[in-house]
């Protein structure tokens, strides 16, 4: 079977003109059906959440109901206005950009001096950066909540920013990319005088704009999906986050109105942003997190 | 005027000595070549000079002023690496100006001078818009060159600019570079592990070894009057065949053969041709080195007089303007250069002799020459060497 489908391909490729001699890989033919079988995995969710947030009531109880409703329009138009959901979807948008933003600064600043610089004791406060990866966010709640009241930074931006911009993956990732430009580009500087601040904004920086762009989707899509820390330290409705915000287009539960069409609808919204970005800058993305071959 | 004076310099990385005691002169507009294996320092002895490393001992003057610890920028040198090191993603014009627009001293008009009369001397005009990515291996060596002299620096520092290149261009960017040295004249340092690159570049060759200078001398005689076993067989290509022989009685003894060393015994003591204040003593084990071009076969009618070895040919190598034959001399392997188109096959034992003016000897144990045929002296005043046997 498996010979059957390889000179079909074979015989197929000559016919498109291809090279019939180049190498093909030894596809079994339940690979195709493997992969086919994880992409519905993953994509099945997403699609009853899309056409259920197209449905008037939204509650599915039998195949029947997996088909497309018209009330999409009415659906999208009572999430972002009537229960603000365009409001929580800009701060999202608001703190995923600062964190971004803030991190790649930091980040770059302390990848720099960690492969180019004659520090003491370089290597330890490398591993302790590392080390901070052990410690996750919500391991730091309870402290970070008391710091956050005593600066008065509560129920702001800086609340779900600032703890999130010192990143050790990033750190990690920016080190391992500049130690693989050549010594010699960064001498030539060197020689030529070329001052650390910058050799980072004409050299480093553009040499690096592959990375910098991957990390920056990742931290993004990261950032967007916060979810408790904004719960418990921002508690005005106005400057809510996205994430949290889908609970309360779950509108009058207490009367049994729970709209899943709606819950829906804002899911879907929400998922939207980190998939355009996603789409957009795939291949920079595939370059950053794919082991290369020199 | 630039001098470059090197003083006891060493380097150590942990406890690896790269560079063990130093000294060396470099003299204004000189082209020194420093040449030797991998791992012998040769390119830590440049980034020292470069600044790009510091010494663990020893000072390093430019122009009678201690530069030792002066930061590379300061230096005023230019560097030209072996993978090029150009701004990937800077135009070939923008790759030579960003060093100087960055130090500040110059004015937009000079640098624009600089870089169309930098353009005209290595005739990359038509680079200097292309990324490197549009460039060859030779494009991106010419521009990396452009940027080192637009500078205008006291000295160059080549870090095997050429290893690079194909067989072909490097031929080519090797007669490039000695044609801009001679129109430049800047004081030159060039490292390498090609000893052809050395020879044909250098008006002087440093050979380096495990750290050490070996000899520093003009490339010819590097090549005719080897200090030790390690740069005879360094310089020269095929590499220059060593027999263990003994001395006695002014000749060199080997198990199959036995040859006299010309200019004899008395002159071997009174040490006239021997080398520094070594001295030969009968019975003395010792290496005779003789390079493969100057052994050939036997012609009875042209070399009746001199002496015969017996070699066996294990294998055959036409290069085509000569004939490398592997052969054995006893328990000796040994290569010798023949004529091409000699009709000699594997397994064939030939007769071979020698050019009586260039043997060399050297010590067995310490491997300092001992001795050559030829003085110093006679090829300086191009005297033809005489055989005294």
């Amino acid at each position: 079977m498996g010979e059957l489908l390889q000179y079909a391909k074979r015989r197929a490729d000559s016919l498109r003109g291809d090279n019939v001699t180049k190498t093909t890989y030894d596809a079994k033919p339940g690979t195709h059906l493997q992969l086919w079988l994880l992409v519905f995995a993953v994509v099945f969710p997403i699609a009853v959440a899309v056409i259920v947030s197209t449905k008037q009531t939204g509650v599915v109880t039998s195949l029947g109901d997996l088909l497309p409703g018209s009330y999409a329009v009415e659906n999208y138009r009572e999430a972002l206005v009537d229960y603000q959901f365009g409001r929580f979807m800009w701060n999202s948008l608001a703190m995923s950009v600062v964190i971004v933003v803030g991190k790649l600064v930091v980040s770059v600043f302390a990848a720099m001096a960690i492969v180019y610089y004659r520090v003491p004791y370089k290597d330890l406060v490398f591993l302790f950066i590392l080390f901070t990866l052990l410690l996750p966010v919500p391991v730091r709640f309870i402290p970070l909540f008391q710091l956050m009241n005593d600066l008065g930074w509560s129920n702001t931006i800086l609340a779900i920013t600032v703890p999130y911009i010192a990143s050790a993956t990033t750190v990690f990732i920016l080190r391992q990319h500049f130690l693989s430009i050549p010594t010699s580009i960064v001498e030539t500087a060197k020689l030529d005088g070329v001052g650390p601040l910058r050799f980072m904004l004409f050299v480093l920086i553009p040499m690096s704009k592959g990375v910098l762009v991957g990390v920056s989707i990742i931290m993004f899509v990261y950032a967007w999906n916060q979810y408790l820390w904004p719960l418990i330290i921002i508690d005005s409705e106005a400057n809510q986050v996205a994430q949290v915000g889908l609970q309360l287009l779950q509108g009058d539960v207490q009367g049994g109105q729970l709209s899943w069409s709606l819950v829906m609808a804002g899911s879907t919204l929400t998922l939207l942003p980190p998939l355009l970005l996603m789409i957009v800058f795939r291949k920079p993305l595939l370059e950053t997190f794919s082991i290369q071959q020199k | 005027m630039t001098t470059v004076t090197l003083q006891n310099l060493r380097k150590e990385f942990d406890d690896v000595v790269a560079v063990n005691g130093i000294d060396l002169e470099i003299n204004h507009g000189e082209f020194l070549v420093i040449v030797g294996p991998s791992g012998c320092g040769k390119s830590t002895t440049l980034r020292l000079l470069a600044g790009l490393e510091s010494t663990t001992d020893g000072r390093i003057e430019m122009n009678g002023q201690d530069v030792t610890t002066v930061e590379p920028k300061d230096r005023n040198v230019a560097m030209v690496f072996q993978n090029y090191a150009l701004y990937p993603h800077m135009t070939g014009r923008r790759n030579i100006t960003f060093g100087m627009k960055s130090s500040g001293d110059f004015t937009d008009e000079e640098i624009d001078r600089r870089v169309t009369e930098a353009a005209d001397t290595l005739d990359i005009a038509d680079l200097l818009d292309r990324k490197p990515d549009a460039m060859s291996g030779g494009e991106r060596q010419r521009v990396a060159l452009g940027r080192a002299i637009v500078r205008d620096p006291d000295a160059f520092l080549m870090d095997e600019p050429l290893s690079n290149l194909d067989a072909k261009l490097r031929i080519q960017m090797r007669a490039e570079l000695a044609r801009l040295h001679s129109t430049l004249e800047t004081t030159t340092v060039y490292v390498t592990h090609d000893q052809t690159e050395a020879m044909t570049l250098g008006e002087r060759v440093v050979v380096m070894n495990d750290g050490q200078i070996m000899q520093v001398d003009e490339p010819q005689v590097l090549y005719d009057f080897p200090a030790n076993r390690f740069v005879a067989e360094f310089i020269g290509d095929p590499a220059m065949n060593m027999i263990p022989v003994e001395i006695q009685d002014g000749r060199a003894v080997h198990e199959t053969f036995e040859i006299p060393l010309p200019s004899g015994t008395d002159q071997l003591k009174s040490n006239q041709n021997g080398v520094g204040d070594v001295q030969v003593i009968d019975g003395q084990r010792a290496i005779l080195g003789i390079r493969p071009e100057d052994l050939h076969l036997s012609d009875a009618q042209t070399d009746g007089q001199l002496p015969t070895i017996n070699a066996e040919v294990n294998v055959r190598e036409p290069l085509g303007d000569s004939l490398l034959l592997h052969c054995s001399i006893g328990s000796t392997s040994c290569n010798i250069q023949a004529e091409p188109r000699t009709q000699v096959t594997a397994g064939e034992t030939v007769s071979v002799t020698y050019d009586p003016a260039r043997l060399h000897l050297f010590d067995a144990e310490t491997g300092e020459a001992l001795y050559h045929s030829e003085s110093r002296q006679s090829t300086s005043e191009q005297a033809p060497s005489k055989l005294s046997t």
